[in-house]
């Protein structure tokens, strides 16, 4: 029986693969390898939404010599959001690379990273996460670099740097929990950690290697820059996605491993972070001259409100309202992937045809290109949080846990963060209304509009309008 | 055990002064010189730790040492790739 866990990590790679052996049919073999991936992906979601959980042990071997894989709700529904994610910005790229050096460099590339993603969410014991980690490190400075500026080769070195300091930490941290405990299992050492000093180093060093690569406040500084420089594709899938993966890896460490260990003072210093992160990321934002700019300071700040669950989880005992607040914190992250990965692409677009992508200067855009106008409002709702999209339902819930477990120290830091929000989308907004003929057609490439408009489409609507599923994905009872 | 602290403890200071050195220094190839020596103090402590006494070594950091060398080589080589790239454009300037 084929294992639908190893498949989703080896169809990328075998792709990967596949474009590098056959440098001439690149496109078409590219677009292949992300729809094979976006079944098994489908085939690792449906099972998990009928078991519950998965696990396989690689050729019989388990741990600790062998490699595992694991999947539940949590790791399936991010699964299923990057492959989404990833299909539209595959068929986006087949549009957007003009044919030459640039599209054969991507698709292996960029099916490495998605290879490398698929692992990291999968993977079931530390060392393997170390190891895709840094796959997914290596590739996403590889693809930052692709156009070969500069400004992107300066600011990928930066990230491949610190990348390489965060996945050190991390590997220390590693190091210290197998010196201890003797595993590397993330189920066997969960049940194994007690609050002592070694545990608390490696809680320390694994927490700080992830928040760089993650991007929170205040080891951000990398992170507009190398995504502000990117080819659109490649920036849309760093945002939406890698930066994400090192928040999940977070996530899992302190709700599953190091549980025993957190502190209510360890978790409010991570929503204070988490708080400065949403001020200074939205101030930015707004401040930005370039759209792209723009876009990456809010990734800084999105992170910056997943960061702020963590206080609210800590405080909160097992039952319905902490499992409404773990399901609000993945639909916040769901649609700041579907709404960011829409707005870059169209981004992207912006800036391809009006051969810059300042702000000020952006008069008349909604004419010429209405669709790429109409994705990037609706990207807009979904990162401001107005209804119906699933970032409105995440923060409803997220202040209704606030007020429930006394801190409600958090709620300004919502609310100045939504308000800065609509400010640097209602600013791009109006520069883009400001030319009166009337538009010509809606959509005017449709290979490369079309996905930036599903995903900004997506996060808007489908996600706070269908929200219902994660809560049984996640084996939760309740539900709005 | 008295060896095994030794070589650990030696690994965490080569750590610490690795991390030291990437946040001091500016030029590229001393950064990255730093970055290869705390990965040393890191693979430096799993050896230590793979010491048993009578019994056989155990494999796994030995593993975890093996798979962190490829993976230092190709973050070095991609990083230095990077780095001539921006030397050649300043050459060509």
């Amino acid at each position: 029986m084929l294992d639908s866990l190893a498949l989703a990590v080896s169809v990328p790679l075998i792709g990967a693969l596949l474009v590098t052996a056959v440098p001439g049919r690149v496109q078409g073999l590219g677009l292949l390898a992300a729809l094979a991936t976006l079944a098994t992906v489908g085939l690792v979601t449906a099972e998990v939404w009928q078991q519950g959980s998965l696990r396989s042990d690689l050729g019989g071997w388990g741990a600790p010599l062998g490699i595992s894989l694991a999947a539940d709700g949590l790791s399936a529904a991010l699964l299923a959001m990057a492959a989404l994610v990833a299909l539209a910005v595959s068929v986006y790229a087949s549009g957007y690379f003009s044919r030459g050096e640039t599209e054969t460099h991507f698709w292996p590339l960029w099916l490495l990273l998605w290879a490398a993603l698929n692992g990291l969410l999968l993977a079931a014991d530390l060392f393997n996460l170390y190891v895709t980690l840094e796959l997914l490190g290596l590739t996403a400075a590889a693809l930052g670099a692709l156009t070969g500026t500069r400004a992107a080769v300066e600011a990928s070195l930066r990230y491949l740097l610190v990348g390489l300091l965060g996945s050190l930490a991390y590997l220390l941290g590693v190091a210290l929990l197998y010196t201890a405990y003797g595993t590397l299992d993330m189920a066997l050492l969960g049940a194994a950690v007690r609050p002592e000093p070694i545990a608390g180093s490696a809680l320390v060093l694994m927490t700080a290697g992830l928040a760089l690569k993650a991007a929170l406040f205040p080891m951000h500084f990398w992170l507009p820059p190398a995504h502000a420089n990117a080819p659109a594709p490649v920036s849309a899938a760093l945002s939406a996605l890698v930066v994400k993966a090192a928040f999940y890896l977070m996530l899992r460490l302190w709700l599953d491993v190091f549980a025993p260990l957190v502190t209510p003072w360890a978790a409010g210093l991570m929503g204070l972070l988490g708080a400065l992160a949403v001020f200074w990321g939205s101030w930015r934002a707004l401040r930005a001259e370039r759209l792209k700019l723009m876009a990456a300071y809010s990734t800084v700040a999105q992170i910056g409100y997943l960061c702020l669950f963590l206080p609210v989880l800590t405080a909160l005992p097992a039952g319905d309202a902490r499992e409404d607040l773990l399901v609000a914190l993945l639909l916040m992250a769901l649609t700041h992937g579907f709404a960011k990965a829409g707005l870059f692409l169209a981004a992207g677009l912006v800036q391809r045809s009006a051969g810059h992508d300042r702000i000020d200067d952006l008069g008349g855009t909604a004419q010429h290109m209405p669709a790429t106008t109409f994705s990037i409002g609706l990207a807009g709702i979904a990162l401001i949080g107005l209804p119906p999209s699933g970032s409105f339902v995440g923060k409803w819930i997220l202040m209704r846990s606030v007020i429930e477990s006394g801190q409600w120290w958090w709620i300004p830091v919502i609310l100045v963060g939504t308000l800065l929000a609509a400010a640097y989308v209602f600013r791009v907004l109006s520069r883009a209304f400001n030319l009166e003929p009337t538009p010509r057609r809606f959509v005017t490439q449709a290979r490369t509009e079309v996905p930036a408009l599903l995903l900004a489409l997506t996060s808007a609507a489908v996600l706070g309008l269908a929200a219902r599923p994660l809560w049984r994905l996640l084996g939760f009872e309740g539900g709005l | 055990m008295m060896t095994s602290l030794l070589y650990g403890g030696a690994g965490v200071i080569l750590f610490a002064l690795g991390l030291w050195a990437f946040l001091v220094y500016e030029p590229l190839l001393r950064k990255l010189i730093a970055l290869n020596i705390m990965g040393s103090g890191v693979f430096h402590l799993l050896i230590a730790i793979a010491e048993r006494g009578a019994l056989a070594p155990d494999p796994v950091p030995h593993a975890m040492v093996l798979t962190g060398i490829v993976v230092a080589v190709s973050a070095t080589a991609l990083a230095l790739a990077m780095g001539r790239r921006l030397e050649d454009d300043d050459d060509a300037r």
